[in-house]
């Protein structure tokens, strides 16, 4: 029997997506947290974090009470791409991205950090509002390991087995990404399917890793 | 014109003690020498005027606006205060090109006009050649030249140095002083310039202010505080000096004379108006002024006859070192005539004599 690779091809679909909507939203928050004082930054921090620890069911569960049917974002998910958002591959991107964001603020904050803070003050001398302080100087001095940071964050989102299956689901050939395929395959027998898919899974992790690791430098310049 | 009066204070921590900025200070046209050892607050200075930190308390004004007031909580960002900033690894954005360092600068120019003004300072500055470069592609003199451009395109109004010469081979040293000297003479503003370094203080500064352990200690001409340091502290510090304890034995104010006592000798000194007999002082020598002679036997009255220790003859001056850390300069020619003696006398012109209360 051939091997369906639309699993994998799904979840480097919804590996992709998470990565850049992650990206989107956690550099501003990673900026936050390694630039600005204010109240609740330390609750912001550890709200970032908490999908890394929680288990992968009360991440699903809450998913499943915040965005579905009956909930007012389920509405209005609903309302404007006319169909419920649960048991959808869109489903399996916002439940990578919970867990792609976590990895991505921490080291990109610690990339922005450890920029050295003289290039940032030079900037200010110069008349450079903080926001193209940030976007042509901070940003630019840190892009290797921000770049690093999305590349870890992108393979982890590859792996979302939990969080996925409880709000997208297993359909085949729509919701049904790798990590839920291995595990289908694996329960049906079907062994030559599992073998190839942790294979290739494997492979391109260890690549992304490979990656990150030589975005990283040892030192940043300055 | 710049005036600034600053209080900062940091509590001790698990690896610094407690700490507390607390200056007053103003500086018009030419360059104002903040002078000091690390930690004495000179940075810190610099940091509150440019806007990185802000003082608990005090008034910062440059020409009548005010960058900061304590009383009526102004303090503003570092952007809106137009003060060149000098770094002191020069601080040129590394993912940029020279030409692209300065352009960021003058953003708030027209297209136009910002490549003229580019242009014009890269040619100032000598640069022209070398704007299409990344900063790690410069070499350090090209570097210092193109963070001055730098920092003057954003049209400042106080250029704020933090000791730009750290780190500098010789040449490079006395290329940054020729430069600066340009700078003062063709974009006259206030300049502030931080070091520790006596000889660059004499080189550049028109005022000083020597910093200690967050105050100002001493303000005058770099000159003046040299000939007339106000305390043995700053004497140390400026690094020059033969220090000696002494006490007053005698003073003649009708011969103009006095007699001191300095360990077992005796020499003599002019009058000092304002010292008693009997009180115990410091004498400053510098090493330059002091005269040597061979001896055989005791030494002469009013000399001292010191055990030389160690001599490094330089191209031109021998430096000597005596028992009890005494430093003398000498003409290296004077040095050969009596290179083979092995007895030394020691002798300070009483005009070369300064006295700091004990």
């Amino acid at each position: 029997m051939p091997i369906d690779w639309f699993p994998l091809w799904l979840s480097l679909r919804v590996a992709l997506l998470a990565t850049a909507i992650a990206a989107a939203v956690g550099i501003p928050v990673a900026y936050l947290l390694a630039n600005r004082e204010f109240r609740g930054r330390d609750i912001l921090d550890a709200a970032v974090t908490l999908p890394l620890v929680l288990p992968p069911t009360v991440v699903g569960y809450y998913l499943l009470v915040v965005l579905g049917r009956e909930s007012w974002l389920g509405h209005v998910y609903e309302w404007v791409f006319g169909g419920p958002l649960v048991f959808t591959w869109q489903a399996a991107v916002v439940a990578a991205v919970l867990h792609a964001a976590p990895l991505l603020v921490k080291s990109t904050r610690a990339a922005l950090e450890s920029v050295d803070h003289a290039y940032e003050r030079a900037a200010r001398t110069l008349g450079a509002p903080e926001w193209k302080v940030f976007l042509r100087v901070t940003l630019p001095l840190a892009r290797r390991p921000v770049l690093a940071a999305a590349a870890l964050a992108f393979a982890r989102s590859l792996g979302d087995f939990g969080v996925t299956i409880m709000v997208a689901g297993n359909i085949p050939g729509r919701t049904q990404t790798v990590a839920v395929a291995i595990y289908d395959a694996v329960e049906g027998g079907n062994g030559d399917t599992a073998r190839w898919m942790v294979l290739v899974v494997s492979a391109v992790s260890l690549a992304l890793l490979t990656l990150a690791n030589r975005l990283t430098p040892r030192r940043i310049p300055g | 014109m710049i005036s600034a009066r600053l209080r900062k204070a940091f509590p001790a921590g698990p690896d610094s003690r407690a700490f507390t900025l607390d200056v007053q200070l103003e500086a018009g046209a030419g360059v104002t020498v903040l002078f000091g050892p690390s930690g004495s607050g000179k940075t810190l200075t610099l940091d509150c005027i440019a806007g990185f930190e802000r003082p608990d308390e005090g008034r910062i004004l440059l020409n009548d606006a005010i960058l900061f007031d304590g009383a009526t909580r102004v303090h503003l960002p570092p952007q809106a205060r137009r003060c060149g900033y000098v770094f002191q690894n020069y601080a040129l954005f590394p993912h940029m090109t020279l030409r692209e360092n300065l352009e960021f600068a003058a953003a708030t120019l027209k297209n136009l006009e910002r490549r003229k003004r580019v242009s014009e300072m890269l040619e100032r500055f000598q640069l022209h050649e070398v704007g299409g470069r990344r900063p790690h592609e410069l070499s350090g003199g090209q570097k210092q030249r193109g963070s001055i451009a730098r920092a003057l395109l954003a049209s400042p109004r106080v250029l704020l140095l933090d000791e730009p010469a750290q780190g500098l081979d010789a040449v490079l040293r006395q290329e940054l002083y020729a430069i600066l000297r340009e700078v003062q003479h063709d974009f006259p503003m206030p300049a502030l310039l931080v070091t520790h370094d006596l000889e660059e203080a004499l080189e550049l500064g028109d005022q000083m202010h020597v910093f200690r352990q967050g105050r100002i200690v001493q303000s005058g001409t770099p000159q003046g505080v040299m000939d007339a340091p106000g305390s043995v502290e700053i004497a140390r510090q400026m690094g020059i000096y033969n220090l000696l304890a002494a006490e007053i034995l005698a003073l003649d104010p009708g011969r103009n004379t006095s007699l001191l006592r300095v360990g077992d000798w005796e020499i003599p000194g002019v009058y000092y108006p304002g010292h008693l007999k009997g009180s115990h002082v410091t004498l400053c020598v510098v090493p330059g002024q002091v005269r040597v002679r061979p001896r055989e036997g005791r030494a002469p009255a009013g000399t001292m006859g010191l055990e030389l220790l160690h001599v490094v003859a330089g191209p031109d001056r021998a430096r000597l070192l005596f028992a009890g850390d005494f430093r003398a300069e000498i003409a290296r020619g004077d040095w050969e005539g009596m290179a083979r003696a092995e007895e030394f006398a020691v002798e300070i012109p009483p005009s070369a004599l300064r006295l700091i209360k004990s």
